[in-house]
Parts: structure tokens; C-alpha cells; sequence
């Protein structure tokens, strides 16, 4: 029973799906700006921490009324997915509910789906709730939650409403049609069968609703899909590749820069043998920029963490800088290097709304500057950062925004000697005497004196 | 370490004193307590002392990469040419560079936090600390070091130590995982915090303070030079230092066990 109707639904799908892998390829183009970092150790210990955090929500949980909402939407949107098979398979082969012949499977799939749909409409209403109207602070505040961010977040939001109420209209049509024909449909329909009289009882009416309801909901997935990469939203995908890819080591441990271990070897031994400076493919010298002034600076993993961020704010929240009033807003780098990528990558998704620089009085004084150093973030910024990492302990998609953060530091300190005063005055206490203060390395020992003077007199 | 060295003797364990350890006139009086402590239980151990330097973290932290190495490789050459197997140390910040950076520039050490060390003297009956009067019924609440905790997952250590005494132990409600930063990390210990609504320490000692209550004689315990100095400097800056005093858990265990006052 193919149809016109099975082959423009072909068509819309194959341009649907063809439009979302052209976009996944140039983002994958703009995160291989990165440098490389090779991070495939332990797939093992990985696996387990995707398991965890990214299927598990395990880090969600650290506050449970969002968790649990979130968790509906999640849990909705993986088993709704299902059903999203079924409607493919229909609208291919112009079938009707093909996997009905599962007899109680099915049932209990539709009966758990409708259950979650509704579900997902009361989290998604008390989401709205949240932003719109107690403003929730991480939520609502920060000199990066811009127009955009806001939108975005809301538009997404009543789209999942609307979809999930499609697929209860296309449920009740077909529900009340069964009903009128005296036929049976397959599966089960707690939620629908209180509404199966919402539509009337007209059968031209409930087909074409019925319709309609099939195909927007198709329509809407595609759309979802192709709007994802430009959004918050991305983070439905990336969080399960970004937090395969996050950081094993204890958190404390900084990355060692293995250049300048060369440099260091070679000043204190001139018998030591660096290995060769690395070649480009046409031979010439690669020069080494110490820090990260650029997004092409950043390892890969720093700018697949900018395309996985929720823009949730836990980060920010917990971040002591932040809490008392300072410039910093470990949410603001990640967003900036999310933006500056896009500004800077050859290749940006379908419409690029993300740049939050937007005219008005910005909180931030950034330069004119063309890099992501200084033209999106600053150097006050940067040294607000005390290094505790609360805000990579709070992230729920395992995002390392303290990476980022020293990289730049190091350019500033490396490449152009812009520390504080304070700070370099410590660098040259620590050259002379080997501690951070003015003291004399001839004094260290002295506390131990004064432990044994007393029984010594 | 020289002498030991000397006399061909080997330690079992190298102090590490850290330079706020050998320094800073407050926290001095903790490396002197944890000293008793080694000498109570006849630990064989060394201090480097005059041939100690920086391990670099300040450097390291504040993105001075060039200086860090340059401090952890003149320390590895030292620390191998003594053959160090195990080193201790009071120091939460010296303790995660040695154990976590110092690998990567050659220096392979069994590093121990002074936290986890006194918890396992506890454990092994060698400090009783139980018995004293000195710590009943006081209110004492435990301000996780960054380094410590997030950085390296060292929670519990230091609160087996203080649930040892029998002190009423009370939590902030920022705690554990959730601690929140003293403010003298990321080397802001040696430069003036960026503008904001107020200091960070200031936060955390408000929050300390408001656990305590009001009772007095209360500890507010901590496991790091950098912590002691902001928090001493919070209660100051509230004018507490007659109701609340800032203790590291070495001096408490120093002062149960009878070593010092
Ligand atoms: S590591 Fe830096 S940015 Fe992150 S929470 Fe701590 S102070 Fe804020
Ligand atoms: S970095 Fe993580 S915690 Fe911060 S806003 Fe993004 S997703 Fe949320």
C-alpha cells in the first residue's frame, strides 16, 4: 500500500537525515581543530563511567528535584524513541502499528509510553516553571545567559510539550476510530482512553487528525534532530562520547607539558639529547605555542566539552569565585569557546545563533581582539580561578572547564609575562630562594630549632 | 636526611615539610606538632631541610609551567640521589604535586597526606587519643582542603582522625565533594583576590562560624597550611578568636596525646 503519502515522507526523511549528518561532520571538523590528544586508555573504566554518568545520570542526583524530572525526560525520550521506529517503519511501508503483532510487549510498550509522556509534559511544565517564572539564579543569571541561551532553552521545552501531545492526539484518534468501526487496536492506552471522546466522534475528522498527529510528530523529530547541533540541546548526544573521553586521573593532576621537560633537561645537562622538533607535512618546524591563546590551542576534548554543555549553571554555581561576586563563571569559558569556535571554524552548523555577544553593556570588557583569549574571555577572569575544582566535580556531563582555564593562564604567563605583579614577584622568590616568599633557604631548618631549644636549655 | 645519608643509614620515611611548613610562624607550631608525633611512635624518619625547595605548585598552578619544572626536577634529582621510597606530608598541596606531577618528571614516590598517616597510627593503637578531657563535649567542624578532597579523594582520613577524639563533631553544609574553597588556592595565596562582593575565605568562615554556633571554644579543623591561613584570617576578620580557634588536625592529635598544649 505505498502511497504518495509513504514517498514524501521518503523524501522529507532522507533530506531530514542527510541535513544532520552534513552538520555532525562539520562539528566534528571544528572540535579536529583541537590539538590532538590521544585519550583511549582504559576503555574498561570508560565504558563503566558512560554507564554511570552519562546513561546512569549518576551525577544528576546531586540534586534530586531536577534529577528526577530530568530522569522522566530522559527515560521518555529513549523509550518514546521506540515507538519512533514503529512510525518510521509505518510511514516507509505504509503500514499500520507494525509492531502490534507483539501482542502483550507491545501493550506493556505503549502503556509505559504514555505513561512517560505524560510524565515528560508535567517535568517539562515545571521546567518552564523553574526559568520563567521562580528563576531559579544559575538559571536565570550570569552575564553568558543571554537572549539565545534562554530562548533556546524554552523553545525546547514547549516543543517537547507539543510533541508529546501529538503523539496523544495521534493515540486518541486512533483509540476513538477503533471504537467506532467496533474493531480492536493493539496495545494500551491509559492516558488516551480517558480522552478518547476529546476529538469527537466525527471519523473524517479523527483520520485526518490522526494524520496530522502522525506527521507532525515525524516531521517534529526531524526538526528536533537538525536543530540540535545548534543548541544547548546537543548534549542529548555528546554527553555519551564526552564523558566516555573525560578525565581517569586524580583531578589534582595538571597536564605536564613534555616540550618544555626537554628545555629543562637540556639547560641542566648539555649531554641530554632532545628528540626532534616535530616537522609539519612540508617539512617546516611546528612552533609550539605554550598555553592556549585560540581555540586551536585547546585540546580536542576542551572544545568536544564546549559542544556538550548543558548550560545548566551547576558549574557557576558551585564556583567559590563566582558565589562572591567575582568575574568568573566557569559556564561563561566553556559557552565562549563554544562561540569563538563557531565565529572561527569554516563551517558552522545551519544558523549559528549561539554568539551571545550581543549589543548592550556587557559585564565583561572584552577586546577587539579576534582570539578567544581576551576577545571572549579575560586575563580578570582567569585569575579568579582558586583551582578546586568544584566546578568539574559538579558538572553532569563531565566537562573539565579548570583544563581550559590554566591553558589560558599558561599563555598569559608564558607567552607574555602578564601575570599580576604579586604573582611574578612570587616566581622570582621561588627562582631565588625555592619558596614563594621572601625567605632564605638558609632559614628552613629554623623551625626545628625552635622545637628543640626548650629541652635543650 | 645529609647525616642519615652519611651515617649509611636509610629513613623510613621523608618528611616533607613544604615551605609553608618551614615559614610561616603559625603553621611552623604544626610541623613542630607532627614531629612530636613521629617521635612519639619512633617512626624512622628525615627532613630534607635546608636542601628542601618549592615542589613548584604555586608556580605550576598560576600557568608558570617553565619554573614548576624547573623546582620538580632539582627536587627529583635530590629526593633519588637519597634513594626516597615514601614521603609524608602535612601538605595538601605538596602532597598532590609529588604524587601526581613529580611521576611525569621521574620522581616515583609513595606519597602520603599527614591525614591518612594519623589515621592509620589510630588505627594501629599507636596514638590513643581517646581518654583525654581535652576535647569533650567541644564543637568541632572539618573545612575540606580542595587539594585534599576533589583534588585527590581524601575525605575520610581526616574525620577519622577528629571522630577519634571525643569531640562533637558537626558538618557545613558545604562539605566532602562539595566543599567550598578556602580561597588560597590556584597560587591566590600570593596575589589580592579579584573584585567580587566579598572574600572568599570571609564566605567559608561565615559558613564555618554559623555551624559552630554560638556555644565558644570551638575548633574549626583543617588539613592545610593554605586553609589555616585564610581561615585564621576569617575568624580574625570577624573578631571570633576568643570563641572559635583554628587548629590542624596534627596539633589536635598532638594535644590529646599529651605532647603539647
Ligand atoms: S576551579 Fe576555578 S572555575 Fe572551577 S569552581 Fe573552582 S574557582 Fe571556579
Ligand atoms: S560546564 Fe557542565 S556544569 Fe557547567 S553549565 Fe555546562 S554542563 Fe552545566
Amino acid at each position: 500500500m505505498i502511497g504518495i503519502e509513504n514517498i514524501i515522507f521518503l523524501v522529507v526523511a532522507a533530506v531530514g537525515i542527510g541535513l544532520f549528518v552534513w552538520q555532525i561532520r562539520k562539528i566534528r571538523k571544528n572540535v579536529l581543530m583541537g590539538r590532538d590528544t590521544v585519550l583511549a586508555d582504559n576503555p574498561s573504566e570508560r565504558l563503566s563511567k558512560v554507564l554511570l554518568v552519562a546513561f546512569g545520570q549518576q551525577k544528576m542526583f546531586k540534586r534530586m528535584l531536577p534529577a528526577v524530572l530530568h530522569l522522566f525526560v530522559y527515560v521518555g525520550f529513549l523509550v518514546i524513541n521506540i515507538e519512533v521506529i514503529e512510525i518510521l517503519i509505518d510511514g516507509v511501508f505504509g503500514t499500520h502499528r507494525i509492531l502490534g503483532f507483539a501482542g502483550v510487549l507491545y501493550s506493556g510498550l505503549m502503556f509505559i509510553n504514555e505513561i512517560l509522556a505524560a510524565l515528560v509534559i508535567v517535568a517539562c511544565a515545571v521546567f518552564l516553571w523553574r526559568r520563567n517564572v521562580t528563576k531559579v539564579p544559575r538559571l536565570a543569571n550570569g552575564v553568558e545567559m543571554r537572549a539565545w541561551p534562554k530562548l533556546d532553552a524554552n523553545i525546547i521545552l514547549v516543543v517537547e510539550i507539543v510533541l508529546m501531545l501529538a503523539l496523544f492526539v495521534f493515540n486518541i484518534s486512533d483509540l476513538k476510530l477503533a471504537q467506532l468501526r467496533g474493531t480492536h487496536i493493539a496495545g494500551a492506552y491509559p492516558i488516551s482512553s480517558l480522552f478518547v471522546n476529546a476529538l469527537g466522534s466525527d471519523p473524517e475528522t479523527l483520520y485526518m487528525a490522526g494524520r496530522i498527529g502522525w506527521w507532525f510528530h515525524i516531521l517534529g523529530i526531524l526538526a528536533f534532530m537538525n536543530y540540535l547541533p545548534s543548541s544547548k540541546h546537543f548534549h542529548i548526544i555528546m554527553a555519551f562520547p564526552n564523558v566516555y573521553y573525560s578525565k581517569l586521573l586524580p583531578k589534582g593532576k595538571f597536564t605536564t607539558n613534555p616540550a618544555i621537560t626537554h628545555e629543562i633537561k637540556a639547560m641542566l645537562d648539555p649531554s641530554y639529547q632532545p628528540p626532534a622538533p616535530e616537522v609539519d607535512a612540508e617539512g617546516n618546524m611546528v612552533i609550539q605555542r605554550f598555553g592556549a591563546k585560540d581555540v586551536e590551542d585547546l585540546a580536542w576534548k576542551q572544545l568536544m566539552d564546549a559542544y556538550t554543555c548543558t548550560e545548566c549553571g551547576r558549574c557557576t554555581s558551585v564556583c567559590p569565585a563566582n558565589i562572591t561576586g567575582k568575574l568568573l563563571s566557569p559556564r561563561k569559558i566553556v559557552m565562549d569557546t563554544r562561540d569563538r569556535m563557531e565565529e572561527k571554524g569554516e563551517h558552522p552548523a545551519i544558523f549559528a545563533p549561539n554568539h551571545y555577544k550581543e549589543l548592550g553593556v556587557e559585564r565583561v570588557h572584552v577586546t577587539e581582539e579576534n582570539t578567544l583569549l581576551r576577545g571572549y574571555i579575560t586575563p580578570e577572569e582567569l585569575w579568579a580561578c582558586t583551582t578546586c575544582n568544584a566546578c568539574v566535580e559538579s558538572c553532569p556531563v563531565n566537562i573539565d572547564q579548570l583544563s581550559t582555564i590554566m591553558d589560558l593562564r599558561r599563555y598569559l604567563v608564558l607567552e607574555e609575562s602578564a601575570a599580576p605583579a604579586s604573582l611574578n614577584a612570587m616566581f622570582t622568590n621561588i627562582e631565588n630562594n625555592g619558596a614563594p616568599w621572601a625567605f632564605s633557604p638558609a632559614d628552613r631548618f629554623n623551625w626545628a630549632e625552635e622545637l628543640y631549644m626548650p629541652s635543650k636549655n | 636526611m645529609a647525616e642519615m645519608a652519611a651515617s649509611g643509614e636509610e629513613p623510613e620515611i621523608l618528611f616533607w615539610v613544604g615551605c609553608a611548613g618551614a615559614f610561616d610562624d603559625r603553621y611552623k607550631r604544626v610541623t613542630r606538632a607532627f614531629v612530636q608525633i613521629l617521635e612519639h611512635v619512633g617512626v624512622k624518619y628525615a627532613v630534607l631541610g635546608t636542601e628542601e625547595s618549592c615542589t613548584g605548585d604555586p608556580a605550576k598552578r598560576a600557568g608558570n609551567e617553565f619554573l614548576f619544572q624547573m623546582q620538580a626536577i632539582t627536587n627529583i634529582e635530590v629526593m633519588n640521589a637519597y634513594n626516597v621510597k615514601k614521603i609524608v606530608t602535612a601538605c595538601p598541596h605538596c602532597f598532590n604535586t609529588i604524587k601526581n606531577e613529580y611521576p611525569d618528571l621521574g620522581g616515583n614516590y609513595k606519597v602520603i597526606h599527614h591525614s591518612t598517616f594519623l589515621q592509620q597510627l589510630i588505627n594501629e593503637g599507636k596514638v590513643h587519643v581517646k581518654g583525654g578531657e581535652a576535647f569533650q563535649g567541644r564543637r568541632i567542624t572539618y573545612h575540606d582542603s580542595c587539594y585534599l578532597g576533589r583534588a585527590n579523594n581524601i575525605y575520610e582520613a581526616p574525620r577519622e582522625v577528629l571522630a577519634a577524639l571525643d569531640a562533637d563533631l558537626v558538618e557545613m553544609k558545604r562539605s566532602r565533594a562539595n566543599g567550598l574553597c578556602c580561597g588560597a588556592g590556584g597560587a591566590q595565596m600570593f596575589k589580592e583576590p579579584e573584585p567580587g562582593r566579598k572574600d572568599i575565605n570571609i564566605e567559608r568562615t561565615e559558613e564555618a562560624l554559623a555551624t559552630l554556633g554560638t556555644a565558644g571554644n570551638s575548633v574549626i579543623a583543617t588539613a592545610c597550611p593554605f586553609c589555616m591561613v585564610m581561615m585564621n584570617d576569617g575568624v580574625k576578620n570577624k573578631d571570633q578568636e576568643e570563641n572559635v580557634q583554628v587548629f590542624d588536625i596534627a596539633e589536635l592529635v598532638a594535644q590529646a596525646e599529651g605532647l603539647s598544649k
